[in-house]
């Protein structure tokens, strides 16, 4: 299930955490990214699945893991109580994608949200040339048993997050296990990463941060 | 005829076991209770299962519900027909792993089933105490139990678990002696009855006292007023179930007949399976010792003891797992996740399940394999590290 490129994804995700941070990973799985990230950067995670056979992973791995719905929000999880909020190839998923976003920049300093670009060449071609919906190794699925139901490119994402307010502190583009420059991503990222400042954290941007937002402006 | 065994050969089961008894508290060092007032000797009864490893690291404590006692699993005589409460989690091989773990679990204070409660004898009158007995509290049960584990020796449990009441037991110990414990399990519980708890509890209690046999509490050695007992359990059944779990079990269905009689001798299924738990109930459990300890669960508030649930939390070194059902209306799962978050909020290692599970309050009982799962998992990983 794990494929190559999200293992890269960790990696990048990894680059982008202090080490020792409070991390919450919502729509977890198995609890591989936390595992990643509490061996690599020795995080203080916890995750967040509604499925059952998944937060039964998540406790033999001793990962902490909350059993519960996203499309219920995060109301009971305090403001800026966690350094970052993570929503890893699960936006997708997610009945309600405004509502997860301006949840995870309340609860965490950041955020960080990947998936896989809609707007990616091929998939764009499968569409155009053989007038079918597109079926790629990162989205298997079939239109009519497909779990993803919000999928975007990554112009899409921008976009919403312009119109929501809320400040993107970096962008990484993904072919493959390799970084292409933004300007290529929305055709040529199979998977992007986003950087998303947290709304309590306006005072608190750090110097290299407030450099890549110049850049991206 | 298949041969039938011995009970100490039933694959899984930890076989015949016989109860122990623990006594302490004299005048000069009483037991003294939430309340203030003291009480001694007091008696602990338990059991224990599987054996304590050299480092005293592997004990498991299992905290008994309402109506529980502390035979946990397997069997008392070659005779019993059933095994012990939890069998399905306790034994080799089994989540609660007898061949890994030492496994204790011992009857509650104020209890019926040889710890000392309202119908023990009182040393000062020679007589069962009934009413004169002290009203006790969820952690004065805790407070016993740790006299208990000191007894045995041993410095921190790996785990504290138990389920509705027992889960009450196992925030205590996590608050009351963080030092104590590596982890709780905490199943199907609450951080404080509701009101409607309390209401449910009142009526049970009104049942006993009505009955014209109660006599204040002091029935001992008389007709003892069983149908008040028997009406008491028979709320709290209808509590532990879901209208789902009662719906697929007896439905609308008569008891002895096809169609209405239209006379008094109409039973419903239903009807006929409550009167059965309450004159089953009325056999092993006394009349007082349901006052007492519903008592001690009305009393049961972590805000108010602790000032809030924050507080009571931050005191804990725990890590928790929490354990709730999605068809329990007696403590939904909302109360439990109310747990949760204050967990959070103070920073602690908290897991939580949710299960899907149709048999309401009673699926910590019933939904064993599930929560084996869980539990071995959770116990596993801790043990390993």
């Amino acid at each position: 299930m794990h494929t190559n490129l999200s293992k890269h994804v960790f990696q990048e995700i990894a680059q982008l955490i202090p080490e020792g941070s409070r991390v919450l990973d919502l729509g977890c799985a198995d609890g591989d990214l936390l595992e990643f990230l509490s061996r690599t950067k020795q995080v203080k995670g916890m995750g967040v699945d509604i499925d059952e056979k998944m937060v039964l992973q998540c406790i033999a791995r001793g990962i902490s893991v909350f059993q519960g719905n996203l499309d219920e929000g995060l109301r009971d999880y305090q403001t800026a109580s966690y350094d970052y909020v993570i929503l890893s190839r699960t936006l997708q998923v997610v009945h309600k994608p405004v509502l997860i976003l301006k949840e995870m920049v309340r609860v965490g300093k950041h955020a960080i949200v990947t998936f896989p670009n809609f707007g990616y060449l091929p998939i764009r071609l499968q569409l155009l040339l053989k007038g079918q919906m597109p079926v790629t190794s990162s989205l298997p699925f079939q239109w009519y048993d497909t779990p993803n139901i919000h999928l975007c490119t990554k112009k899409d994402f921008r976009n919403l997050c312009r119109a929501l307010g809320i400040p993107i502190l970096k962008e990484i583009d993904l072919w493959n296990r390799k970084r292409i420059p933004p300007f290529l991503g929305n055709a040529c990222a199979m998977e992007v990463c986003f950087l998303l400042q947290g709304s309590s954290n306006e005072e608190s941007l750090i110097g290299e941060h407030r450099f890549q937002i110049q850049t991206i402006l | 005829m298949k041969d039938m065994g011995t009970k100490t050969n039933v694959e899984g089961s930890v076989g015949i076991v016989t109860p122990k008894e623990y006594t302490f508290g004299t005048s000069t060092t009483p037991l003294t209770l939430e309340s203030g007032r003291t009480l001694y000797p007091v008696t602990i009864r338990y059991e224990t299962y599987g054996t304590l490893n050299r480092d005293k690291s592997n004990a498991v404590l299992i905290l008994h519900a309402f109506s529980g006692d502390a035979h946990v699993a397997g069997y008392r005589t070659e005779q019993d027909r059933y095994p012990g409460w939890w069998d399905p989690m306790v034994g080799p091989g089994k989540p609660f792993d007898t061949n890994r773990y030492f496994v204790i679990c011992s009857n509650v204070l104020g209890g019926c089933q040889g710890t000392t409660g309202p119908s023990s004898i009182d040393p000062s009158t020679g007589k069962p105490y009934g009413l004169s007995f002290p009203l006790i509290t969820i952690g004065d049960m805790v407070h016993v139990q740790r006299h208990l584990i000191d007894h045995l020796g041993i410095e921190r449990l790996l785990t504290v678990v138990g389920g509705s009441m027992g889960g009450m037991q196992a925030l205590e110990w996590a608050i009351m002696y963080p030092e104590r414990v590596r982890s709780a399990i905490v199943i199907a519980a609450t951080p404080r009855l509701t009101a409607q708890g309390i209401a449910f509890n009142a009526v049970g209690r009104n049942a006993i006292t009505s009955d014209p046999n109660w006599n204040g509490g002091d029935y001992y050695e008389k007709d003892i007023p069983s149908r008040g007992l028997a009406i008491a359990r028979m709320i709290g059944h209808i509590t532990y179930l879901s209208e789902e779990s009662m719906h697929h079990k007896f439905g609308r269905r008569l008891q002895n007949r096809e169609q209405y009689g239209f006379d008094f001798n109409d039973q419903f299924a239903v009807e006929s399976y409550l009167e059965y738990q309450g004159d089953k109930f009325v056999e092993r459990f006394d009349a007082n010792s349901y006052i007492y300890i519903s008592r001690a669960m009305d009393y049961f508030n972590l805000d108010e003891k602790y000032g809030s649930l924050e507080a009571a939390f931050r005191r804990t070194k725990a890590k928790f797992l929490i354990v709730s059902f999605t068809s329990d209306w007696l403590y939904p799962p909302k109360q439990s996740k109310e747990m949760v978050f204050a967990l959070m909020k103070e920073g602690k290692d908290v897991s939580y399940a949710e299960l899907d599970c149709p048999f309401g309050h009673d699926s910590f009982l019933i939904e064993t394999e599930r929560q084996g799962k869980l539990f071995s998992s959770f116990l596993e990983n801790l043990y390993a590290h």
